[in-house]
């Protein structure tokens, strides 16, 4: 009896190191992709650069492609998001040479002295580039010396063209309609849910009036109730799936949603919206600064940008690809924004960190509520 | 000297408790109580502001439940997998245990596409002619998950402790005329109580501080205490808050600890896990 009931035990023990051993695997398993990094670290080639750029956002043969032609051996890294690119950034483990990332936290760089001044027109394809992204981009880089623009877009609505009527998204204030309770979906960050409030307000989304920031957040806790979720990557698969009707959601996320689900339209509202540009970089830990020049140079070749247009299908602002796009393409809105309402979007401008401290704590008062 | 080389063999774990427990540990509590170098209470203060404390209260809420839920599905089931006779019983746990050899954030995944407004639950509610529920984005399917993924760790210590407990006790009990209410509630649970308390901790302690879940299942729109942390460390870059609050939540941790502690030494037959 007793022999039994020990020989059990023994196997329930045998099950509990199982589990725990799941648990390790998947833990060290998780954290793969962090190992291949430093693998990549420990083989020094002495004709290389280093590469940090938004996961999935380059067709990766263009990379095979510039060892090719240069020789120039690439070690390129990914990121989810500009908080974490700044931390890896800022930790200094790693040299990079260059680096794409979103125009606030380029702000932020810049007001930091961490990025180094770049005369861009040296290169060979600089005149590739669209005027009127460097003018978006001279209203935090006056000179156009520190920031590349890689491709841009905007914040809008994502709907259904069969349940919401087109003019309901002319206006911010169908997010505000009691007609679609239950079938919202907001983004998961604080600056675009609030520009979307500030903007039904007709303030500017970079208002740091703390009587409007309020008032913007009344709004917002009034909507909770009919938000079916807070959303990030998640919401174009959701509103593939038909569980919203209507989403707050960046154009290049819209255009891939509207790909897979024909149903789908983008809007962007009649108040204006956010402009975003992604751009590169040169970082000030930047070691091999005419290989990282060579390599931008790359980016803006025209058959180079065509590929990666293709991949990424996010505005270029390289000029002869434009050119080539079919019409439809051309006056997708979720992929070209027009020039009127290029006219009305801002781009959002760098937050002291009061401000940013300040927005959070209105974040998670709405969360909160 | 054979003393010696057996505590070397202790050595590897030794550097991991200090480098991966003791060290992160301190630096919260330094983080906590210092900015700029200077002592300060304002960071563990800011539990008292009012969207801190009422996440901290849903938590609690949140935990509590869920650890009461799960309490009361696993020991009946410990309870019939005793009873069972059939020839491999750990075979059956083990088929409880099976799911967790899949990363718990994919299970949880899958319960938001389940769940989800036209996903296969609603789905087949709709198809034979119910109505269909909203259970996505509420606290409700947070704890809902929250069962789900530790359900487990309340069985097995349970189940443990209750194989230790002798057949000839409850047989004595039956021919001395105790009915099977009384047998339950005096011999059987009195003897498991050392499972149930590490069941308890084991569940309500990841509840309690889990951020992950409720991130995916509640939508986005329920705030517990650790979505509140993991937003001043990763978004406001507001480290001290982030370590107070994780301090406060520490103490709770502990105060569990603590009360378990107690409980498990009335009986000492161990249960294998804690």
């Amino acid at each position: 009896m007793m022999k039994k009931i020990l020989s059990s035990n023994k196997k329930l023990k045998r099950i509990c190191f199982c589990l725990i051993l799941t648990m390790f695997l998947s833990l060290t398993l998780s954290s793969c992709n962090q190992k291949s990094e430093s693998k990549t670290k420990k083989t020094t080639f002495s004709n290389s650069i280093t590469v940090l750029n938004y996961g999935k956002y380059i067709d990766e043969n263009m990379i095979k492609k510039f060892e090719k032609e240069t020789g120039i051996h690439v070690k390129y890294e990914e990121y989810e998001s500009p908080e974490e690119m700044y931390t890896k950034y800022k930790s200094g483990s790693i040299n990079y040479d260059i680096i794409c990332t979103s125009e606030y936290i380029i702000q932020k760089l810049m007001s930091e002295n961490e990025i180094k001044k770049t005369d861009f027109t040296t290169l060979k394809n600089y005149h590739n580039i669209d005027p009127k992204i460097l003018e978006i981009n001279r209203s935090f880089d006056r000179k156009n010396e520190y920031a590349l623009p890689y491709f841009y877009g905007t914040l809008g609505i994502l709907y259904d063209k069969t349940k919401v009527s087109s003019k309901d998204v002319q206006s911010w204030d169908c997010l505000w309609n009691k007609k679609y309770n239950n079938e919202i979906i907001m983004e998961n960050s604080v600056r675009d849910t609030f520009a979307a409030a500030l903007k039904k307000l007709n303030y500017s989304i970079n208002d740091t009036n703390k009587k409007h920031l309020e008032k913007a957040l009344y709004i917002l806790e009034r909507q909770k109730k009919h938000v079916y979720a807070y959303m990030v990557d998640e919401t174009a698969d959701e509103m593939i799936a038909g569980n919203a009707k209507l989403a707050l959601c960046y154009s290049g996320e819209a255009a891939t949603a509207m790909d897979s689900k024909e149903s789908l339209a983008y809007s962007i509202p009649k108040e204006g919206s956010n402009v975003w540009v992604d751009s590169w970089f040169i970082p000030k830990s930047c070691k091999n600064e005419k290989n990282a020049m060579m390599f931008l140079d790359f980016i803006c070749r025209e058959d180079v940008a065509t590929a990666n247009f293709d991949y990424v299908y996010y505005a270029s602002p390289i000029l002869p690809v434009v050119k080539k796009q079919p019409k439809d393409v051309l006056n997708n809105e979720a992929v070209f924004p027009s020039k009127e309402t290029l006219k009305n979007c801002e781009i959002f401008t760098m937050q002291d960190q009061k401000t940013t401290n300040y927005y959070s704590d209105l974040w998670m008062k709405l969360k909160a509520y | 000297m054979k003393n010696f080389k057996k505590q070397l063999l202790a050595g590897p774990y030794l550097l991991w408790m200090i480098g991966f427990i003791i060290l992160p540990m301190l630096l919260v509590v330094y983080y906590a109580f210092f900015s700029n170098h200077q002592f300060t209470l304002d960071n563990v203060m800011a539990i008292t502001s009012e969207v801190n404390f009422k996440a901290i209260l849903l938590s609690l809420k949140v935990g509590i439940l869920s650890t009461l839920i799960c309490l009361l599905l696993s020991y009946p089931l410990a309870l019939i997998l005793k009873n069972i006779n059939f020839k491999n019983q750990s075979f059956i746990v083990f088929l409880f245990m099976l799911p967790m050899w899949m990363n718990f954030m994919l299970r949880i995944l899958a319960w938001k596409i389940l769940l989800s407004k036209n996903g296969i639950l609603n789905t087949f509610l709709y198809n034979i002619n119910l109505p269909k529920i909203q259970i996505l984005n509420t606290s409700g399917a947070i704890i809902f998950g929250m069962v789900y993924d530790y359900l487990p760790f309340m069985l097995l210590p349970i189940y443990n402790s209750m194989a230790h407990v002798k057949k000839d006790y409850i047989e004595a009990a039956q021919d001395l005329g105790a009915s099977k209410i009384r047998i339950l509630f005096q011999i059987i649970i009195p003897l498991t109580m050392s499972g149930i308390v590490s069941g308890i901790v084991m569940v309500f302690v990841p509840t309690l501080t889990s951020f992950a879940i409720s991130e995916l299942l509640g939508g986005g729109k329920v705030l517990l205490i650790g979505n509140v942390i993991e937003h001043n460390f990763m978004q406001g870059m507001r480290w001290g808050i982030g370590s107070g609050l994780s301090f406060v939540l520490m103490v709770f941790v502990f105060i569990s600890m603590i009360l378990s502690s107690k409980f498990g030494e009335e009986e000492k037959g161990g249960t294998g896990i804690l």
